[in-house]
């Protein structure tokens, strides 16, 4: 197979979602480097809002680095530096006035291994409404209430929300987790491998409830299990690295038609396991 | 760089291209057994040979039950292996067209029923366009088979504008039968029969030609209905 990198991204005509979702997230000829490394080269990407988009790819194709620039993560990576545009709404994240506590209150993130706060299960999710600012307790009780229930941790914990976070099972941990991120009440969730560290019954618990989040957010994952991108998104992304290790957005399509008939020959031979 | 280590190790698949292998090989030797079925029918009508007729009846209990365990392996290959895009494609297209050979083997069966019920009563004319019309039908369904474990897309695409010939020809013996029963209405019986046979050989090809549809399914994922230009 011939490693040559086409640019454009090729995209089906049948994109029925689009039409009817609008873009909460679209970037323009983004790249991203570390030092001189480029690591990510011309991403040109819609994400809609109140949809899943799921970013697949092989191990080191830029996938999370992609994830963290939508919440300028990779600012705390001293090298690294941005070209292109994102725009939240239409507005540039990386624009000059831009406050970069609210765009990271307004996308929030899930990481692959939870890791609650050694704190209560209480004092984890109030933490970053305390953090802008909220004292009043009744105001955070039901911040913390309606976080955790639309998690769907509610039930499971509400006698015990003074207990520490680190004493919840490994699915439960990801969904307090979760619970932190919404209590600050994002627009986008952006989530990395949210469910690799966890059991198959966790796992799944954790792709319906993202099905619910999707009512209200706009969630982007990151994964490494075609299976899970296949089942929860509406929009999948796949990416590869060119011959200069830089990554690249080679497909985006809805998800139906990446894993029933993928255009790019590379996506084709990724999501049937052929490589990767 | 990654190329080379792509050719020089095993497909990680190889589990899943061994089903997929040997179920195209069940579905050949299927297609295989209903070509034989539906010349071997038409043939024991045209030497009314009961026996013969008897003996395409018993074996598509056979052909059902190769249908069926197709069927299955295509379910545990499905559920094993998640297979996804093309080899999804390629695995629902299997399981399509297993059935169509299951009813194509029913179409044997029954002109060799219809062969059965005229016990000692003669043909009502020596046949001479329904042989032709099996022998057309059971061409065509090799070279579609053929076609669909190539994916061979041009012979797919071309094999439906031959059902036309069938059709004329169906259309002949047609023709030629109800002549028989206007010239002589004791012979409604007698013509009857061979209009079923005929149109069961009809249905024949009409059922290659949606293996030809799977067939291009299966190897680009556009789903369309091929229509032959004489449409009636």
């Amino acid at each position: 197979m011939e490693m040559n990198m086409n640019i454009e991204v090729k995209q089906n005509k049948d994109f029925t979602v689009n039409e009817m979702a609008e873009i909460k997230v679209r970037t323009s000829q983004l790249s991203v480097y570390y030092g001189k490394f480029r690591a990510l080269t011309d991403i040109n990407m819609e994400i809609h809002d109140r949809k899943i988009t799921a970013i697949i790819g092989p191990s080191g194709c830029g996938k999370s680095t992609l994830l963290r620039s939508f919440n300028r993560m990779n600012d705390l990576t001293p090298s690294a530096h941005v070209e292109g545009k994102i725009e939240l709404d239409g507005e540039d994240i990386y624009g000059k006035n831009v406050d970069v506590v609210d765009i990271r209150r307004r996308i929030g993130m899930v990481f692959q291994r939870p890791n609650p706060f050694p704190k209560s299960i209480y004092d984890n999710v109030a933490y970053g409404p305390r953090l802008y600012g909220i004292r009043q307790r009744n105001h955070l009780d039901g911040i913390v209430e309606s976080s955790l229930k639309q998690s769907a941790l509610w039930d499971e914990v509400k006698d015990k929300l003074h207990q520490s976070g680190m004493s919840l099972s490994g699915g439960q941990q990801q969904r307090l987790c979760i619970a932190r991120a919404l209590a600050v009440q994002p627009e986008v969730i952006l989530m990395d491998e949210p469910a690799s560290a966890l059991d198959p019954i966790s796992t799944l618990r954790i792709e319906e409830l993202m099905h619910d989040l999707a009512k209200s957010y706009t969630i982007i994952i990151v994964t490494h299990n075609m299976q899970q991108a296949a089942r929860v998104s509406d929009f999948t992304a796949m990416m590869m690295i060119d011959e200069t290790r830089s990554g690249r957005m080679i497909e985006y399509n809805t998800t139906n038609i990446i894993f029933t008939r993928p255009q790019d020959k590379r996506t084709e031979d990724y999501v049937t396991g052929r490589f990767g | 760089m990654e190329n080379e280590i792509q050719e020089t190790q095993p497909s990680v698949r190889r589990t899943l291209e061994i089903e997929i292998q040997e179920l195209r090989d069940d579905l050949l030797y299927l297609g295989s057994m209903v070509e034989k079925q539906i010349l071997g029918a038409v043939d024991s009508l045209k030497q009314r040979d009961l026996v013969s007729s008897q003996k395409i009846i018993d074996t598509d209990f056979e052909i059902n039950r190769n249908r069926y365990a197709i069927e299955e392996k295509v379910m545990i290959a499905i559920a094993t292996q998640q297979p996804m895009a093309h080899d999804l494609r390629l695995l629902a297209s299997i399981l399509e067209i297993s059935g169509e050979l299951e009813r194509m083997g029913d179409y044997a069966k029954g002109i060799a029923t219809i062969s059965l019920r005229m016990k000692d009563e003669p043909l009502l004319k020596p046949l001479i366009d329904i042989p032709v019309m099996a022998q057309k039908g059971a061409d065509m369904l090799h070279r579609a088979l053929t076609a669909f474990i190539n994916e061979d897309i041009e012979v797919a695409r071309a094999i439906p504008e031959e059902d036309d010939v069938v059709d004329s020809l169906y259309a002949q013996v047609y023709r030629e039968l109800t002549a028989f029963i206007m010239q002589d209405p004791t012979t409604i019986k007698r013509a009857n029969w061979l209009l079923w046979v005929a149109h069961n050989l009809e249905r024949v090809s009409d059922r290659v030609t949606n293996i030809c549809e799977r067939t291009i399914f299966s190897a680009t994922g556009e789903m369309r209905e091929t229509v032959s230009k004489n449409l009636g």
